[in-house]
């Protein structure tokens, strides 16, 4: 934090030169991240260099959310902000406090033509596009221990029925069959948004977004969550997962030690296995596939969830928003910047980027995850990201008791359906 | 200057200091409380609506009981535990110093650290206890681990408060029981329990009040996990303010806890009698 300050202070004292007209530096805030945050200041001196003034502000993830929340409206606001884009970014937008970046998009046609579709979709709110994307795409996939397969004979699950069946092999085998960060909700998460989303399709979900909490009623929840209760009674995730963090690293360790079979992670997994098990993922241990299909189900098998990109955002009230708009517009889709975002393994939102992918750190992983976007006819942003952060927060804590089997599918849908 | 006492002047400090960082925000919160506030914006009165919220919020009546549950296991454990370790070290054992030393050394750490630490050493699978029970992963379990760490980081302090006192005792009190033949049990019961009355007091209020308000131990160790099982009002209040956003009814919340505070300190104050105490200095 104290780089950060002395970065602010930096910034304050070299304001406005001759002749111009907004107050000073576009205050960016994004969240904290020792690679990305380079790459970001990179873009931050490009865009010095063309004779803009910007500075990075960086923050934790939960003081972020709480500092933004609190500064947003008020004359300490950043002039452009990180989100993850959906509900997260609507309430802002309700708020009136998020510019309307569709006129700049459609002016630089090139730069909104950069940008896959789907991910640019992921700051739009009605007709309007509120943020552009800065970050790399960040799937949810299951990933798997290769060599704990290959001793059990046993091939990555394509269906959810090969999935139930390898659950029973593992279990037989004294391993835990899928390894799971259960003192966090966010990683149960995921099961329930895969599920559904296989079970009926992304519209359920979309529903009770747009329309409110009774959406939950849908008889598709109640199948989706009784599917999911079978999985846990089952045995697939161990009785221990209750205190199992993926913060400190409990669930990706039983992976790479071969304690547990699989884990349904985001796509940061990899980096953070690279970090933290080197010797599993250069051994050619780690391997990944897409969440499986369910039979009968009338989801797309393609589609995904995750965190569909990062964006940047302005805020209404800035003095800087021309300065704003010309930075999203002119640095994010920048061959310099989406080449280093490629270095640093991220897989950037950008269409074409095959060849540059190629010169990635692991380039099978990228372009796995790139053509998986590609090819997704939906891409679900998180729950927890897309609903408003009251509702949100209440079904995570439903849903912990749900894994706990304090609460059964029924009464799951009953509470969340009722706030 | 008349009076031995010292003018009313003195205090302004105090109170000024007491209205700018206790009354006035207690007083903004209660205006919250009658509020909705998400955050953004400007808060927006909303009458009574948070308050009868509260009343049917059945998570919060849970969490209620959850803290009551805490405050009095913790008690339970800690006092005597907290009261033999003191007087046990009052006295002139050779080891005492150096023992009093090792016990004294969870309260040098900070709270952030101690739950890290027992969040490791609980870990079901590279922790200090694989195989055993599910310490943190348990839900009819977890609330009694939270005692445990918790007791395991204030026994040394109130050690300490035991230790102090036990040591004002009057050994003349203690000879004359030896004269009279007295055992050690009967010495203890009849002179140094007594004696730390107003000790047990005072670090009861301390222990209990301290436990309606622990708040970052449980955050860092279990975040109100397994589920909600160890979701406890001050920590239920901050998920409703700082993940939910829901800062007007995390501001009635809020209210509620001070209110129990407040009536937790009289009520222990007057059962035990604390208010008419006079100085234990005299007849001793």
């Amino acid at each position: 934090m104290g780089l950060v300050a002395l970065t602010a202070v930096v910034s304050a004292c070299g304001t406005s030169g001759p002749g111009e007209t907004n107050t000073g530096a576009l205050k960016i805030w994004a969240l904290e991240d020792p690679v990305l945050n380079k790459i970001e200041n990179q873009s931050i001196d490009s865009f010095k260099a063309g004779g803009g003034n910007a500075s990075l502000e960086t923050f934790g993830n939960d003081p972020y959310k709480q500092r933004l929340r609190v500064a947003i409206g008020s004359p300490q606001a950043p002039d452009l902000f990180f989100n993850w884009g959906g509900g997260n970014l609507k309430e802002y937008v309700d708020a009136g406090k998020v510019a309307d970046l569709t006129s700049v998009l459609e002016e630089n046609k090139a730069v909104k033509d950069a940008f896959i579709p789907s991910v640019l979709d992921g700051a739009k709110l009605g007709d309007k596009y509120y943020g552009v994307p800065m970050r790399g795409m960040q799937p949810v996939l299951l990933f798997f221990n290769k060599k704990v397969f290959t001793e059990a004979g046993a091939q990555p699950p394509t269906t959810w029925d090969e999935l139930l069946t390898l659950v029973d092999t593992f279990k037989a085998k004294g391993i835990t069959p899928i390894a799971l960060a259960g003192t966090q909700a966010w990683t149960e998460l995921m099961w329930a948004e895969y599920v559904l989303d296989r079970v009926a399709g992304p519209e359920v979900f979309k529903n009770i977004r747009d329309n409110g909490p009774a959406g939950w009623k849908d008889p598709a929840v109640v199948e989706a969550m009784t599917k999911l209760k079978d999985l846990i009674d089952r045995g697939a995730f161990g009785t221990s997962f209750a205190s199992v963090g993926y913060d400190a690293g409990g669930a990706s360790t039983i992976l790479a030690q071969g304690k547990a079979a699989m884990h349904l992670m985001g796509s940061w997994e990899y980096t953070n296995q690279l970090d933290q098990s080197p010797d599993f993922v250069k051994n050619g241990d780690l391997g990944w596939v897409a969440f499986p299909s369910i039979s009968g189900g009338k989801g797309d098998a393609g589609n995904l969830v995750g965190n569909v990109s990062n964006f940047y955002s302005a805020t209404t009230d800035s003095k800087s928003l021309d300065a704003a708009k010309k930075f999203v517009t002119t640095e994010l889709n920048k061959d310099s910047y989406i080449e280093a975002l490629v270095a640093a393994g991220d897989v950037p939102p950008v269409v074409g980027a095959e060849e540059k992918l190629k010169k990635s750190p692991n380039p099978e992983y990228a372009s796995f995850i790139y053509e998986l976007v590609l090819d997704s006819k939906n891409f679900q942003l998180s729950w927890d990201q897309d609903l408003p952060a009251d509702d949100a927060t209440f079904m995570l804590t439903q849903l912990q008791e749900f894994f706990l089997g304090k609460v059964s599918p029924q009464q799951f849908v009953d509470a969340v359906a009722a706030r | 200057m008349s009076s031995q006492r010292p003018s009313a002047w003195y205090a302004v400090p105090a109170f000024a200091f007491f209205a700018l960082f206790a009354a006035l925000p207690m007083l903004l919160v209660i205006y919250l409380s009658f509020t909705a506030w998400d955050g953004l914006g400007s808060p927006a009165v909303n009458g009574g609506e948070n308050w009868s919220r509260l009343l049917e919020d059945s998570e919060a009546r849970a969490s209620v009981w959850r803290t009551l549950l805490l405050m009095v296991v913790s008690w339970l454990v800690q006092t005597p535990i907290a009261l033999l370790i003191g007087v046990w070290a009052a006295g002139k054992q050779r080891s005492r110093a150096v023992l009093s030393s090792i016990f004294f050394l969870p309260l040098l750490l900070s709270t952030a650290a101690i739950a890290l630490l027992w969040q490791a050493l609980l870990e079901p699978n590279f922790g200090a206890f694989v195989g055993g029970p599910l310490f943190l992963g348990d839900p009819d379990i977890a609330l009694y681990t939270v005692v445990l760490v918790i007791s395991w980081q204030f026994i040394p302090f109130h050690t300490l408060l035991y230790q102090g006192a036990a040591r004002a005792v009057p050994p003349s009190l203690y000879e004359a029981a030896t004269l009279d033949g007295a055992s050690r049990v009967s010495k203890f019961r009849h002179i140094t329990l007594p004696q730390l009355r107003y000790t047990v007091v005072t670090s009861s209020v301390l222990m209990l009040v301290g436990s309606l308000t622990t708040f970052d131990t449980v955050l860092i160790l279990t975040n109100g996990g397994p589920g909600t099982a160890t979701r406890i009002l001050p920590l239920h209040m901050y998920i409703t303010g700082f993940s939910g956003f829901e800062m007007g009814y995390a501001s009635t919340i809020a209210v509620v806890l001070v209110v129990l505070g407040t009536a937790l300190s009289l009520a222990v104050m007057r059962w035990s009698g604390f208010r008419s105490m006079s100085s234990q200095q005299e007849g001793s």
